[in-house]
């Protein structure tokens, strides 16, 4: 083998690691709906091949949005979707792809083996029937109505549809919603499993555990915004991403009485949140510095400053709590 | 993944587009049978009104050259293929509409057409069982006489006459939110039948009322299927296909644009 590699050839060496290769991306994605409401704003996301990553988010972040510019059902107003190199809504990047959506009503009076027996026709190669009864747990069951199952059984054959034709991109969003603890663990097995075979696994959910134990990367988004990303790790120390003060993802949480009202202060870039209790406005913003100046140049009589790096659970709290 | 392969996914040969299409089909067909909500009241309402009309208040009259019970069949077919067509259709696309359902047909690599055609497939499937089951009604208690050819031209009348009602469907699928689907369905599905003459025979309304059937597809579709006994009312036969194209185009043209509607606002 070294003498292969010792050809005199530097030219054609394949890429160096092919697990970088990216299967799929957002590039520069915003994306307006027709109510005027930026769901995703200015939103860059790389998935590589065999990776498992989490779009993690409160509810109305933008992830379903994301999912379904990836898988080409709506398109972007501005920037670029990429999938296996091609357009989403290609005949061989939807052959090559599985996706998990939320569903509210599939049809009632299918049973469970008929709706796999259809998902499968659609594919070339789909995975073998058995083993995706195996995999989505769905044993016993599967000469059952679908208006029968119970809101977790739902969930599974909605998981083994996206695994149908066996595919090498797998999105599931918000997989485990309504599931029981021992369901979700066991769905939690099978991502890591199908990762562990080469599969990349975007996967979107609103809890911080799950994106924790399954992804190897994290982009946590809010309002159409990434706030931040990086390893599991990474983003639970938050303020130790950095690499360099100003293209640093790291989100600061600043305290200060001020008169600047919220809408202003929510189209600071880099500002994700602001919120007014008292006499204190919070801002969690992800360019701390520029804010900063920002604010200050708005409201020359701001007093009472104070600047801190969150937890993640605190910028959750703070980022959730604005919704609900 | 070679090339070669991307080539095969690019282009997945005939038959296997055929037998997509041939699954999606027979469990499209399957899962309207077993919602009985759908299959009694498609089913059970043409044969319902003809027994009634058609059988039970029959005195054995005759309209022009031929009975009662022969010419309510004629009706009461349309009737019932109509509305196999707008309830299979229409609440059944809005409803995979609501659910996000379709998003996730639609993400897959079905062929669209595959999904579209095997919703019409199974309305003309159901048109084709209301018919044969009126006829049969129509010969064992009717006392109708019906040759195999008239039968033959009622099942091919069927499967053409199916397709501006599905056109409807798609219209009212694309425009109308699941939730009042049914009811908006049936507001259109109840007068168009009345004032087409399928409940009561159109020399028996007053004259306005035959007046504004010209505008009724269901009129156009029941002539002909009259026609195919041999009995035209009013009209020739060509006025009658152009009634059906025209209609049949001007619900496309309707379903295209709430398409591309939906489409920007997605």
């Amino acid at each position: 083998m070294s003498a292969v590699l010792e050809l005199p050839q530097p030219d054609v060496v394949p890429i160096p690691c092919p697990s970088i290769e990216p299967v799929a991306s957002l590039n520069h994605v915003t994306k307006r709906i027709p109510s005027g409401v930026v769901a995703l704003d200015n939103l860059c996301l790389t998935l590589r091949r065999g990776e498992v990553v989490a779009l993690l988010g409160p509810n109305g972040a933008g992830k379903s949005t994301a999912v379904k510019l990836l898988m080409g059902l709506s398109s972007p107003t501005s920037g670029t979707v990429n999938i296996f190199g091609a357009d989403p809504r290609n005949h061989s990047a939807r052959m090559r792809t599985g996706v998990m959506l939320q569903v509210g009503k599939a049809p009632e009076m299918l049973r469970v083996r008929e709706h796999i027996e259809l998902f499968r026709g659609y594919y070339p190669s789909p995975m073998a029937y058995a083993d995706i009864i195996k995999v989505a747990g769905l044993d016993g069951i599967e000469s059952r109505f679908f208006g029968q199952l119970s809101g977790g059984q739902k969930q599974r054959v909605l998981f083994a549809l996206a695994l149908a034709g066996d595919p090498d991109l797998i999105f599931l969003d918000e997989p485990t919603v309504g599931l029981d603890i021992k369901s979700r663990r066991g769905m939690w097995a099978q991502i890591e499993l199908l990762a562990s075979r080469g599969k990349t696994v975007l996967l979107t959910t609103h809890y911080l555990e799950e994106a924790d134990s399954l992804a190897q990367h994290i982009v946590v988004i809010d309002r159409g915004r990434i706030v931040c990303e990086g390893t599991p790790a990474e983003v639970k120390s938050l303020g130790s991403v950095t690499r360099g003060a100003l293209n640093s993802r790291s989100i600061k949480i600043i305290r200060c009485a001020t008169t600047i009202p919220t809408h202003v202060l929510l189209n600071i870039p880099g500002v994700t949140s602001a919120t007014v209790s008292g006499e204190l406005t919070t801002i969690l913003t992800t360019q701390a510095e520029s804010t900063m100046r920002e604010i200050l140049a708005l409201d020359p009589s701001l007093y009472s400053i104070d600047v801190q790096s969150p937890k993640l659970e605190d910028a959750f709290l703070a980022l959730t709590g604005e919704h609900e | 993944m070679s090339t070669a392969t991307l080539d095969f996914h690019r282009f997945p040969p005939l038959t296997r587009n055929i037998s997509i299409f041939l699954r999606e089909t027979r469990y499209e067909f399957l899962r309207l049978m077993r919602t009985r909500s759908f299959s009694f009241s498609v089913v059970g309402f043409p044969v319902v009104f003809y027994l009634f009309f058609g059988i039970v208040m029959n005195r054995g009259q005759q309209i022009g050259a031929i009975s009662v019970a022969k010419y309510v069949l004629a009706s009461y077919a349309v009737f019932g293929m109509v509305g196999a067509a707008l309830f299979g259709i229409g609440v059944g696309l809005a409803a995979d509409f609501a659910a996000g359902w379709l998003d996730l047909k639609r993400a897959s690599p079905m062929p669209p057409l595959a999904y579209v055609l095997a919703k019409c497939c199974s309305a003309v499937f159901f048109g084709i069982l209301i018919v044969s089951l009126l006829a049969l009604i129509g010969i064992t208690m009717g006392h109708v006489s019906l040759t195999f050819v008239e039968y033959a031209r009622m099942i091919a009348l069927t499967i053409v006459g199916v397709i501006p009602f599905v056109c409807v469907g798609l219209a009212l699928a694309l425009l109308v939110p699941f939730s009042s689907a049914p009811g908006i369905t049936n507001m259109i599905y109840l007068p168009m039948s009345f004032c087409g003459g399928l409940w009561v025979p159109l020399m028996f309304l007053p004259h306005f009322m035959q007046t504004i059937a010209v505008l009724m597809p269901t009129y156009h579709l029941g002539q002909l299927m009259l026609g195919t006994f041999g009995y035209t009312s009013t009209g020739t036969t060509l006025s009658h296909w152009y009634g059906l194209l025209g209609f049949t185009l001007l619900m496309l043209g309707i379903a295209a644009a709430a398409l591309r509607r939906l489409e920007q606002s997605s």
